[in-house]
Parts: structure tokens; sequence; C-alpha cells
């Protein structure tokens, strides 16, 4: 081939820096979508990571891992649910708290796993399939968290906008008190809404400790919780554009890295700094336009719920 | 379900200085658990945790030291916390504070005047208060997100700090370390208790506590920061301006964090290193709620707070609990404290209505 052999190995870099954030993303997004704001999610991805790191670890079994990092972010959802949810504490609060108890409870459970290899997820390799010249690595050569990525991403915006079951989210997200005064339990589905977000966290999360850098570093996570969250703003609460997203900052973080890598001269800090200041540029473009934000944005989100009576 | 819970009312004042008692005797229970878990005595881990730091007058002055940099974040993060301004970004102010403040020594370092460390306090401040002044203008200007905007200026201000100490800050006698050169005298802060690490910054750090409070209960902008935060309609109707006060409250919270930021690196830091803090910034919010964002509240729960670093500490040394427990033992705190904090707004009854036949 040509001078283009360096695309294929850039978009399959990519591809696993963004898989993270679309797993965060679009489970914070139907948080989100049900009224709830989880500021929690570099939280529950770091515990997550590093429960399925030890569990890959110890057993071998990447499957029980993955659901392993699942729970694991389940668990600390659920806890943010029983304070925001059953006991009316303030949401801002509780997630900046979610976020500081899983740093450093990764970091206590991880404390014997810093630095131990592990062997990444295996990717598909389908003879013929995965071999064929740029798009078989690319399309038949991901590994199995890829490929679920992009059916989660499906099957939330199917749920949202096709499914019964998503209209009531909407509903109870955007009118918790219309939901409520028509017999729908507005807590027990933002239990179940949150608990999602908390296991999507959760795989995102174990995603860097088993395929993107397979191995348990302190605060591994560097932010990409709170990236998935100004995420949700960049797409205006909308699952495709999540992904969308999610793709421009995985290539954000691959062109900082490849442009190190080709001998930039830059010193590595300023690249390194790319995908915050991008996140807060986007941040602002979004945000400028007040009108659009509010038509998208649950109108119930942050607000706690308390039936009369 | 049999518990119903119910709204007071009026809120009960009683319950407003309760809740972090109960938070705290809450903590202490599920961390015996959790040493149970770890393997340890309870007792004796809770002893090294709690008791065993403060047994003589160097520790218990290490105490003020760790105090000070969490008090002067708390203090500032506190009143935007009561504007309803959710600034999380006190670790970069905290570390451009450092910055800015200690650029005047580095270019400067032949200086001797008694002039030198106040400019650069001044300086910390400056810059603490620059880099909050980013997501105040986004805020007010675009409408952007602060919690989100000043939380990705945190790892910028590292990596600036990073890219400073790797390059052109590095001491050329360093043996090629990632240091600066150490701070002359008159560029450090004062020891105020000799024999101890106590220094200058825990005055300042008093100062902040005594000024904020008078500010809070005595001036029109404190006045203007409370309406704005309980009732921000109330405070339009009164022509309060919200950008006025979204301003004011990030500056100020951006100085304090930045005074912080320059007395770590001139008090007990002593030159400007790769990392300035464990964190401070973050385990400041712990402590602006545990004190219930008010001055003298935070300057107790700041004690508490380094209290825990310092268990941290001599429980590695003396039982050798992972660091790390401290981080798990502060997240707690935080947790049972919202929680408990329902009782503030809430009270519990048992249920006993009963349907009606009719």
């Amino acid at each position: 081939m040509s001078g283009f052999d360096w695309i294929t190995p850039v978009i399959l870099t990519v591809i696993t820096a963004a898989t993270p954030l679309v797993f965060a993303g679009i489970g914070e997004l139907i948080t989100e979508k049900s009224g709830v704001l989880n500021l929690g999610v570099e939280g529950m991805m770091l515990v997550g990571a590093v429960s399925g790191f030890i569990t890959a670890t110890v057993t071998g079994n990447y499957f029980l891992a993955v659901a392993a990092a699942a729970l694991a972010g389940a668990i600390m959802a659920f806890l943010f649910g029983i304070l925001t949810l059953s006991l009316m504490a303030n949401q801002v609060a509780t997630g900046l708290a979610l976020t500081l108890f899983g740093v450093g409870l990764s970091a206590l459970m991880g404390q014997n796993f810093v630095g131990q290899p592990v062997a990444a997820l295996a990717k598909l390799d389908i003879p013929g399939l995965s071999d064929l010249p740029f798009i078989g690595p690319i399309l038949f050569g991901q590994d199995g968290l890829v490929y679920l990525s992009f059916v989660m991403a499906i099957v939330v915006s199917w749920f949202l906008y096709k499914t019964k079951a998503g209209l009531i989210l909407r509903a109870v997200g955007d009118s918790h008190d219309a939901a409520h005064s028509i017999g729908y339990s507005v807590i027990g589905i933002r239990y179940l809404a949150v608990m999602f977000g908390g296991a999507m966290s959760g795989i995102g999360g174990a995603y860097l400790s088993l395929a993107y850098t397979p191995m348990w570093a302190e605060n591994m996570t560097a932010g990409r919780g709170w990236i998935a969250l100004a995420l949700i703003v960049f797409a205006t609460w909308k699952p495709g554009l999540v992904v969308v997203g999610a793709y421009m900052f995985g290539g954000i973080t691959i062109l900082q890295l490849h442009a190190q890598a080709a001998g930039l001269n830059v010193p590595s800090q300023v690249l390194s700094m790319l995908p915050y200041l991008a996140t807060v540029f986007v941040l602002v473009l979004i945000s400028k336009d007040q009108s659009r934000i509010r038509k998208h944005a649950p109108a119930c989100i942050g607000k706690i719920f308390h039936p009369a009576a | 379900m049999l518990l119903k819970i119910e709204k007071r009312a009026e809120y009960s004042k009683a319950m407003v200085y309760l809740t972090p008692v109960i938070a705290l005797v809450l903590t202490v229970l599920a961390s015996i658990i959790l040493f149970k878990l770890l393997g340890v005595n309870p007792i004796e881990a809770l002893y090294q945790f709690f008791v065993a730091p403060l047994d003589s007058k160097y520790e218990l002055s290490e105490l003020f030291v760790k105090a000070t940099p969490l008090i002067l974040c708390a203090i500032g993060l506190s009143v935007g916390f009561r504007a309803n301004v959710w600034n999380i970004g006190a670790e970069g102010q905290l570390t451009m504070g450092a910055i800015v403040g200690s650029s005047l020594f580095i270019y400067f370092p032949e200086t001797e005047s008694v002039f030198l460390l106040p400019a650069m306090i001044m300086l910390g401040a400056v810059g603490g208060g620059a880099w909050a002044a980013i997501p105040a203008y986004f805020k007010t200007r675009f409408n952007a997100n602060e919690i989100l905007t000043s939380l990705m200026l945190v790892y910028v201000a590292i990596l600036v700090l990073s890219l400073l100490v790797h390059g052109p800050w590095r001491d050329p006698a360093g043996f090629n370390f990632p240091e600066s050169q150490t701070f002359s005298p008159s560029a450090t802060m004062p020891i105020l208790v000799s024999g101890t690490r106590m220094h200058f910054g825990t005055l300042l750090a008093l100062l902040a506590v005594l000024g904020t409070w008078i500010m809070l209960a005595r001036t029109l902008i404190g006045f203007q920061v409370k309406v704005i935060g309980a009732a921000p309609r109330a405070g339009g109707y009164a022509g309060f301006s919200q950008k006025k006060v979204v301003w004011f409250v990030l500056l100020f919270g951006g100085a304090m964090a930045g005074i912080a930021g320059i007395s770590e690196v001139s008090g007990p830091i002593g030159q400007v290193l790769p990392t300035i803090s464990p964190g401070y910034g973050f385990t400041a919010i712990i402590v602006a709620f545990l004190g219930r964002l008010h001055p003298v509240g935070i300057f107790f729960a700041g004690l508490l707070m380094a209290l825990t670093y310092l268990g941290g500490e001599t429980a590695q040394i003396s039982l050798g609990l992972p660091v790390a427990v401290t981080g798990v033992f502060q997240g707690m705190v935080l947790f049972f404290l919202l929680a408990c904090d329902v009782l503030v707004h809430y009270r519990f009854r048992l249920n006993t209505a009963r349907k009606v036949v009719s």
C-alpha cells in the first residue's frame, strides 16, 4: 500500500480512546434523561476500572471482569440513589462526594495490583475478514466491548424514542409531578436509571484498565468521567451525538499521542492539555445557545422529588 | 412503607449543628467495619488515626500545617457554594496561585527585600483569582457550566506546573531533577513556633476565617451572596446582579486557593515541585460542607480533615495501612453528612395513616 498505511492504526487507537467515553456518556445520558444529575461518573468509572482489573487478574475470566465492573458501578450509583432519591440530598454535592469516595475506594482496593500486567482484552479474529486490508481490522478486529458500546448506543436510542418504557423515563425526567400523578413510580424509575448509568460507567472504566492500557493505576481515568458529563451537554442529550462527541474526543486524545510520537516540537504537557481545553471550548460553544440547551435538557434535571402527602 | 419522610414546616436549627456530629459518629462506625475488613484491630486503628497524631507539640503543629491550605480553599469555596456557584477547581487555582506567586522569586532570586514575600502572596492571590476568572467569564458570558470548566482547568494548571518545573524553572544546579531552586529566607513563610513547621500561612487562614465571617454577616456583598444563593429571583427583584455575584465568588474563591498554593510552596515545601498538593483543593469541598459553609465551622472541619491526613500517615507507619484509607474516610464523612442532612428539612414519622374505606 502507498502512503496511507498509518490511517488504519490511527483509527484503531481513536476507537480505543473513544469507547470508555461512549459507555460512560450513554449511561449518564439515561440517568440525566430521568431527571437526575450524577456528577459521580469519574468515581464510578474508577471503581469499575479497579473491580474489573482485580477480577481479571484473579479469575482470568474477562466476561466476569466486565460483569464485576458493571456491578461495582451500579452499587456506587445505588449509594448515590439512596442519598439523592430516598434521602433527598443535593445531587451536585452528592455527585462530588461519590467521585471523592470513588477515588479513595479504588486506590484502596487496587493498592496490591498497581503495576501488575494483565493480558489485554482479546480482539475478534475472523480468518479472512479480519485480515482484509484497511477495513478488516477496523470492522472485524475489535474487542468485544467496542462492539458492545455500539450495541448499547443503538439500544439506548431505540429504548428512549421507540418504546413505551423510554417515553415514561423521559416523562419522569421532564415532569416528575405529572408522571407521579398518573401513577408512575418516579423514585423507582430513577433508581433504575441511575444504576444503569453506574453500570455503564463501570464498564467504561473497565475498558481503560483492561483494554486501553491493560493495567491499574490510581486515578487512571484522568478526568474522563468529567469529559463524559461534558459530552452530554455537547450532544444536547441525544444518544447519537454522544457517540459522535466521544469519537471527537478520542480523536483529540490520539492526535496528541501521535503528535508526540512524530516528534512535533511542542512540549508533551501542552499536547496533554488538548482534551481538557477542547472540553472547555466545546462547552462554551454549545452553552452559548441557551435556547437550544433549554429545549433539549430534561426539565427536571437536578430537582429533588418529594411527593406531597 | 412504615417510615414516612415528612417536610418540616421550618428547618431544624438544632439539626444543622447536630448532623455533622451524627455523620462523624456514623463514619467512625463504618470505619470500624472497614478496619476489620483490612484485618487490623479497629480500636488500635482508630487510636492511631485520631489520637496518636496529637500526642506531641510537633504533631499538633503539623495539624495546623495541613489544615492551613484546607481552610483557605474551603473558605473560598464555601462563599461560592452559598451563592449556588459550584467552583470545584480549587486544586487548579491553588496550583496557579503557587506558580504565579513563586514566579517572583524564580525570576528575581537575589532579592532580599522584606516586600518580596508579601508581593509573592499578593501574586498568589492574583494567580488563583485569574484562573477562577476563566470559568467566571465563561459562565457569565456564555452560560457555560462552571463545574465542568473549573474542573477541566485543574488538569491544565497541573500540566502548566509540570511544564515549568521540567523546563525553564528547573534548578540549574539540581542534577536535572524536576525541581526549582529552594526558596531563599526572604521568600519563605516565617515560622510561627520555633522547632515546628507552623508558618505564617496559618495566620492568613485565621484571618480569612474572621474576614469572611464579617463579610458574610455585615457587608452588602455578603448579603447579596446569601440572597442570590437562597432565592435568586428575590435577589433579582432587589436589584442584585447575579453576574456580579458569580464574578465575586469565583474571584474570591480563586484568590483564597491561590494564597493556599503560595503558602504551601513558600512554606512547608520550600521550592516548586511537580506535585505541590495531595488534593487539598478537592478535600476542601468536604471541609466546606462539613463546616456547614460557615467560616467558624470550616475552621474546625479543616482541623479534623487535616487530622485524617496525619492519621493516615501514622496508621501507615504503625499498622501498615494503605494511605488510601484517608481518602475513603474523607469520602465517607461527606456521604454520611449529606445523608444526615435530610433531618434538617424533613423528619421521619411512623406511617399511621390508614386508607379510608367508603
